[in-house]
């Protein structure tokens, strides 16, 4: 009688990459929420119109590729993608720019590369600072916090403003976004930038509406969601701690440095803590294994790295916030990161490695 | 240190070491079932190997009748264990078959039929170890065929031969394999008999401290090993956290004593031995009941069987029988069963049910499909690795699998040995963890095959390079001595020629000839124009004493000095040809036809004068300085012909010389006259013939008379030899003289002949 021949481990834990990122998506879920809540419909429109876009171009890809499509369209990568991708997208933007975005993430930083496990940029990021470079004007048609927006929001008005450019009632997008005293709003981040520039204190420039009552009116709230989310991921150990909590403590440090050097013209450690994609990028971008470093050291490297180069792009760099490029940068000296964090083997000495 | 250590270990604190797993363990199938004695098997199958190290000598032949604990092999060798009867029977075949081996591998086996008796062999009862020499204990266990039963099978009387400052005898019962309770059982039920086994290897190694390991989750295992230690202060019961691999050899020395073996060394230098408690059992046997190992506890297990329990199985019994007496489900044909020989991380699959179990093997797993279904997957799961790094966080070795598993695939092996692939001791953890299911420890298997392989090629390359380098340096050592040689030879032939020997001075002569040929041959080059000083030159030579040698030299540059002649009119005559002047050639023709009779004259009278000249110095020597004016000698030696027969020979020789001068002459003469041209082509047609007749002949004939002349002229030089010999001189000078008559007749005729038909071009055949 013959058996069955396989080769040890014979045993698994029975995880499954695809198990894994569907985790993560599960795990942005509160963080979407709350978004929804203050921002209304828009970035949830945004989500689908990628998520669909991922779906199309992997298809069209993998197939092109002759690689097993059932296996590989959903493994979740791709739409773990779309979904990082629609969340940082202004949620008034016009809909080709989540197409776009997503096509460019998906087919040439994610598939052109060798797809899963290959892309050295995270893919959601390259397509974000793609359509940040390129189309700079949608892409700052943040929309201010419903609570201080006059028009009605609605879904049918995000939708059509996302599909048209205008609401149902014809109001245009730089209406929507002009709050009732007539200025433009944007984000926290963005007019403490414009305010400092303009030779206001930070305490000064806080008291726009924008920045409600604690640090970023909203953007605390989802901040704190995807922080709750991100927590959820280390204790469901579906990620390393190592590079989140190595990025906050060095962004809360450089904050910390500038907020003691200078109060006037530097915003708090909190208010870096909780505006922007501070969260978001700290849980759900610089988490992404592949571009990543890999050894527990060269992610404590890689999560400093990101947190210095946030904090620099936003206090003296060009954009108002900066971990899409921060992350970017950081995913091209990942693989150096690795080269020099690998750790002692057992029974060798430390110079030996 | 050691102290310290000891400290913490009283205090239930342990080290860590980095990464492990926790799988399922599935213990609780097995591990409250008492260990289950089993009936005798009707065949046994017991390989010549169960261990690491080389078989033994066969001992028994087909057929034989063996008695239970009988020797089959003797260990010629200390990394041979011999094997033993496990119980009476005959040997029915000696021959290869299928054994314990991931690759279904087969080796040659003993088959022994049971004759169901048990028959001991007579047995030799120690009562009292305490009268045994360390030795003898050690040939014991030797004989008694004990090696490692934990793992890999090291021959254990090896480990247990004393060495000086063992710190630490560690005692490995913490068996971190899920499923496998054998070692469980067997704490649980012998723990008297593995306690006199330590003690056994206490007396043999003298360590300062014995460290019995054991997981938590064997509560049982611990109280009946506490209990038998009672109190023992030497023997310290670790009872250390459960954790995939804490059971390995460097982990568990890293839980207890917080060191690290360094790479590519072995506990032992670290003063750290390690025995497994079965094998402590086993020693036990052996030591004091000469029982030799021929049965271990097996954990049969898995939700496959209907009855999973621990048996004593006899070493040989093929799985088949294991399986049946612990209810396996008959196996449909084309379901896929695995089963495995170890646990579930690092055993292997058997290819066929009559694999026999052997002295390291443990536990046979029959999964189910649905506690692991990852056995039963008949086609990789494996995704890309997305480098999240599990793998690396479980290393127990703090290796980076990951990149391990790149290179590997890459088959970069510089790489791999780079990243320490070496010390992976293929655990399984990373490829436990793994999500996206890459079977990690298959591809760091077939890295190390390569590589060892690959060393081993380059092990052959370097031979091969270090022979050939030898044989290069020994031919060029060979070439060396012979130059050496040959210049010693060149310098011995010097040194002998310098030397005042016969052979010397021959060799010496032969030397100055030659180079007196070169000197005359190139004084006539310059001479060649001037004939009268050529014979004033040859009269200076004459007249100049030693007469011999300057009489050959003398005709030797006549000669010389005349064919040089002979080629300028030729020459000239060829430069003629090309000129259509017939009256100004036969002129020229003419006056050289008269030179060249002249010259033949002057030759012959000069041998005359020679001749003369000679007799006239055999009787007066010192009558010599007659002032040479050629027409004299001529007339001289004409009226002078004296009847001395010495002088006859050169008087023949030079009356045949102007005969054959004066024939000459006519002949040009004569072939003047013909002016038809077809009559004179006839004719010199004829002439032709008789000069492409006698020419090889003549030439055959004066080249070596010339060349033996000039060897006598010389002899007669250095010998000073008398007269006779003068004569041969002579005459071969005589020849010389007429053979360059000759030539100028011949190089006379060629040129009239050419002269004659410029037309017709007539081929230079004849010359």
């Amino acid at each position: 009688m013959a058996f069955w021949i396989a080769s040890s481990p014979h045993n698994h834990n029975q995880t499954q990459t695809s198990r894994l990122m569907r985790l993560v998506i599960y795990a942005a879920l509160p963080g979407i929420a709350a978004q929804w809540y203050f921002f209304g419909w828009g970035n949830l429109i945004h989500i689908t119109l990628a998520m669909i876009t991922a779906l199309v171009c992997e298809f069209t890809v993998l197939s092109l590729r002759n690689k097993p499509i059932s296996k590989q369209l959903f493994d979740g990568s791709g739409l773990l993608t779309a979904v990082l991708l629609g969340i940082c997208l202004p949620a008034l933007a016009p809909w080709w720019i989540s197409v776009i975005g997503t096509m460019f993430a998906i087919i040439i930083a994610k598939q052109l590369y060798g797809g899963l496990g290959h892309n050295p940029f995270n893919p959601a990021m390259a397509g974000y600072v793609v359509l940040l470079v390129s189309f700079p004007l949608e892409m700052t048609l943040w929309q201010p916090p419903l609570a201080l927006v006059s028009v009605d929001l609605n879904f049918s008005n995000t939708l059509t403003t996302i599909l048209t450019g205008f609401t149902v009632e014809g109001y245009s997008v730089e209406q929507v976004r002009t709050s009732i005293d007539g200025i433009t709003m944007a984000t926290p981040l963005d007019t403490l930038k414009t305010n400092i520039n303009s030779g206001l204190t930070v305490l000064e420039s806080i008291n726009s509406p924008v920045f409600g009552d604690n640090f970023a009116f909203g953007w605390e709230w989802i901040n704190g969601a995807f922080l709750l989310g991100g927590l959820f991921l280390i204790f469901k150990k579906a990620m390393p701690w190592q590079a989140p909590i190595s990025f906050l403590i060095s962004l809360f440090i450089c904050s910390f440095v500038g907020y003691s050097i200078s109060p006037d013209t530097s915003a708090s450690t909190m208010f870096h803590w909780f505006s922007g994609a501070t969260m978001l990028g700290a849980f759900f971008i610089l988490t992404d294994p592949v571009s990543g470093a890999t050894s527990n050291k060269g992610k404590i490297v890689f999560g400093l790295l990101a947190g210095l180069l946030v904090y620099l792009i936003r206090t003296i760099g060009g954009y108002p916030d900066g971990v899409a490029f921060a992350v970017l940068l950081c995913n091209m000296s990942a693989p150096l990161i690795d080269q020099y964090t690998r750790p002692r083997t057992y029974g060798h000495l430390k110079g030996e490695r | 240190m050691v102290e310290s250590i000891i400290e913490r270990i009283n205090s239930g604190r342990f080290w860590d070491f980095h990464g492990g797993i926790h799988p399922p363990e599935q213990k609780t199938l097995t591990s409250d079932k008492p260990i289950k004695q089993l009936n005798l098997p009707k065949q046994l199958i017991i390989p010549l190997q169960q261990h690491i190290g080389r078989e033994g000598e066969l001992l028994v032949k087909v057929g034989e009748q063996v008695l239970k604990g009988q020797a089959l092999t003797l260990s010629t060798n200390p990394m041979v264990v011999p094997i033993h009867a496990p119980t009476s029977g005959v040997i029915s075949a000696i021959k290869q078959s299928v054994i314990a081996h991931p690759s279904g591998l087969s080796q040659l086996c003993v088959f022994l039929d049971v004759d169901g008796q048990d028959t001991w062999r007579k047995r030799n009862v120690c009562s009292d170890i305490k009268q045994l020499s360390n030795h003898e204990i050690i040939e014991k266990i030797a004989d008694a065929g004990i090696s490692g039963m934990g793992g890999a099978g090291f021959p254990t009387h090896i480990k247990a031969n004393s060495k000086p400052d063992i710190n630490f005898l560690i005692i490995n019962g913490v068996e971190c394999e899920p499923y496998i309770t054998s070692d469980d059982l067997i704490m649980t039920e012998q723990s008297d008999a593995i306690i006199e086994g330590i003690h056994i290897l206490d007396r043999l190694l003298k360590p300062a401290f014995i460290l019995i390991a054991i997981e938590d989750n064997k509560p049982r295992a611990i109280k009946a090993i506490q209990k038998a230690v009672d109190g023992v202060e030497k023997i310290k019961v670790c009872v250390i956290p459960t954790k995939y691999p804490a059971g390995g050899e460097k982990q568990l020395i890293q839980v207890l004593t917080g060191q690290e073996i360094p790479s590519g060394s072995l506990p032992i230098h670290s003063g750290i031995v390690m025995h497994n408690v079965a094998t402590c059992f086993a020693i036990n046997d052996a030591v004091r009941h000469d029982i030799p190992l021929i049965r271990r506890v097996v954990t049969v297990t898995g939700q496959a069987l209907e009855k999973p329990q621990n048996v004593w199985a006899l070493l040989g019994t093929p799985i088949k029988f294991l399986l049946e007496q612990c209810g396996a489900k008959p196996m449909v044909n084309e379901q896929k069963q695995p089963v495995i020989m170890g646990g579930p991380m690092m055993g292997f699959c058997v290819s066929s049910d009559l694999v026999p179990i052997i002295k390291t093997s443990n536990c046979i797993l029959v999964p189910s499909k649905k506690e692991m279904p990852s056995a039963f997957d008949t086609q990789s799961k494996e995704t890309e690795c997305i480098r999240c790094g599990q793998c690396s966080d479980v290393c127990p070795s703090n290796l980076l699998p990951q990149e391990l598993q790149w290179s590997a695939k890459a088959k970069d092996y510089e790489q791999l040995e780079k990243l320490n692939l070496s010390d992976c001791i293929d655990c399984g953890a990373c490829a436990y963890v793994c999500p996206s299911q890459i079977p990690l420890v298959h591809y760091y298997r077939i890295a190390k095959a390569e590589i060892r392989q690959q060393q081993q090629l380059d092990l052959k390359a370097e031979k091969a390079k270090q022979r050939f380098e030898a044989r290069k340096l020994r031919l060029e050592k060979e070439k060396r001595a012979r130059q050496e040689k040959n210049k010693k030879a060149a310098a011995a032939r010097k040194a002998a020629m310098n030397k005042k020997t016969p052979e010397a001075n021959e060799a010496k002569s032969a030397v100055a000839a030659a180079l007196a040929r070169v000197k005359a041959k190139k004084a006539a080059g310059n001479l060649a124009n001037a004939k009268p000083q050529v014979e004033k030159v040859a009269d200076n030579v004459i007249d100049t004493g030693s007469d011999e040698k300057s009489q050959v030299a003398a005709a030797i540059a006549r000669a010389k000095a005349k064919r040089q002649l002979k080629a300028d009119s030729t020459q000239n005559s060829t430069v003629d040809n090309s000129e259509v002047n017939h009256a100004s050639q036969s002129v020229e023709t003419a006056s050289h036809s008269a030179t060249d009779d002249k010259k033949a004259k002057i030759a012959a009278a000069i041998a005359k004068a020679k001749a003369k000249k000679q007799h006239q110095h055999s009787e007066s020597p010192g009558n010599e300085t007659s002032p040479a004016n050629t027409a004299n000698i001529t007339k001289k030696s004409q009226r002078e012909e004296t009847p001395t027969l010495n002088d006859k020979k050169a008087k023949i020789a030079a009356a045949v010389a102007k005969a054959k001068a004066k024939k000459a002459k006519q002949k040009q003469e004569h072939t003047h006259a013909d002016n038809p041209v077809i009559e004179a082509k006839a004719k010199f047609t004829d002439t032709e013939v008789i000069s492409s007749n006698d020419e090889p002949v003549m030439a055959n004939e004066i080249k070596p008379v010339k060349t033996k002349s000039i060897a006598q002229a010389n002899d007669k030089i250095n010998d000073k030899v008398s007269a006779p010999r003068d004569k041969k001189a002579k005459i071969a000078a005589a020849i010389a003289k007429a053979k360059a008559k000759k030539k100028s007749k011949e190089a006379a005729n060629s040129h009239k002949k050419s002269s004659d038909n410029p037309l017709t071009k007539q081929p230079d055949e004849s010359i």
